[in-house]
């Protein structure tokens, strides 16, 4: 790690979507190198002993991104708390793989509003929080899959598309404010997200990959705190994969 | 003097005997969305609060945003 371990002292930073994989990871990593984070998570009371742990001053803030009213409460907590917010980690996804012929419009809703629309909604009240704060950042974590494709992801990977494409037009937009607004695009992330896949699809998915192993939630936290910090102080607008390689 | 006039006033880097009730966002070029967020900000610091994105999207003109105000138990 490049960063210097105070290198985000104290910043605020929220990671939406904490419980497990690469939020956990991220929130774990920010709070290393500094930051005081709020980590979310749907279900009340579950992170309570991950901020324990993590400890600089971890707090949960429970909401679930798809309810705009709850998105909106848990930023005023945060807001309360700490009177500014300098970080914000657009973490929580669902993946839900489905041929186009069987994709549901239940399934197409239930992703669209997670994966894109809780985006947008906390990247709405984040910028707000920001721009009081005089600047600050916004990283949003999309996919491969957004960018390149995927058999049996067309929902899955134009939310993902869609979150890439509110990172170029917000950069743009707060860049004014001093925010600066980033994705990343994770390949294949050995989490439980790709856990659950079926033996088949994930050995064809690892079999992919240049670097001939699975990238893990550390190694997508590594450039989100990057990005989050300083150390990228210049850049904004741009979609950074971290992938080891993958050509699907 | 009128808090809500004076805040919107200085906000928006106008006179105060500019800022008339009926006075209505974009229809002024000091009044643009960009404006009208630093206007946001303003109010939300002066009262305590945090609008909601409707209230946000709804604050018009100054005769409205008296009225949104209101709601939030802000003496305006």
């Amino acid at each position: 790690m490049m960063l210097r371990p105070d290198a985000l002292e104290g910043r605020i930073a929220l990671v939406t979507g904490a419980g497990r994989g690469i939020g956990l990871a991220t929130a774990k990593m920010l709070a290393e190198a500094g930051a005081t984070v709020w980590l979310n998570a749907r279900t009340v009371g579950s992170l309570e002993q991950t901020c324990a742990e993590i400890g600089n001053g971890a707090r949960a803030v429970y909401f679930d991104v798809t309810d705009p009213a709850a998105v909106r409460e848990g930023f005023v907590t945060i807001q309360k708390e700490c009177k500014k917010l300098d970080i914000l980690v657009n973490n929580a996804g669902i993946l839900r793989d489905a041929v186009i012929e069987m994709a549901s419009v239940e399934l197409m809703d239930d992703i669209w509003r997670t994966n894109l629309r809780g985006v947008l909604l906390c990247a709405q009240y984040g910028a707000r929080l920001m721009a009081r704060a005089g600047g600050g950042s916004i990283v949003n974590v999309a996919s491969y899959i957004g960018r390149f494709g995927n058999t049996g992801q067309a929902v899955y990977g134009a939310s993902k598309a869609g979150v890439i494409g509110a990172t170029l037009s917000l950069s743009k937009e707060l860049a004014a404010r001093q925010i600066r607004v980033n994705a990343v695009a994770p390949g294949v992330i050995d989490t439980d997200m790709i856990a659950d896949l079926p033996e088949e699809k994930r050995e064809k998915l690892l079999s992919a990959i240049g670097m001939g192993r699975p990238g893990t939630a550390e190694d997508v936290a590594k450039l989100i705190t990057f990005l989050a910090s300083d150390m990228a102080g210049y850049v904004t607008g741009q979609v950074v994969g971290v992938d080891g390689g993958l050509v699907i | 003097m009128d808090k809500l006039i004076d805040l919107i006033a200085k906000s928006l880097m106008l006179p105060a005997d500019k800022v008339t009730e009926d006075l209505k966002y974009n229809s002024i070029p000091e009044w643009d969305s960009v404006a009208h967020m630093a206007l946001v900000t303003e109010l939300e610091d002066a009262y305590g609060i945090m609008l909601e994105t409707d209230d946000i999207v709804g604050m018009s003109s100054v005769a409205k945003i008296r009225e949104i105000l209101s709601k939030y138990d802000a003496a305006a």
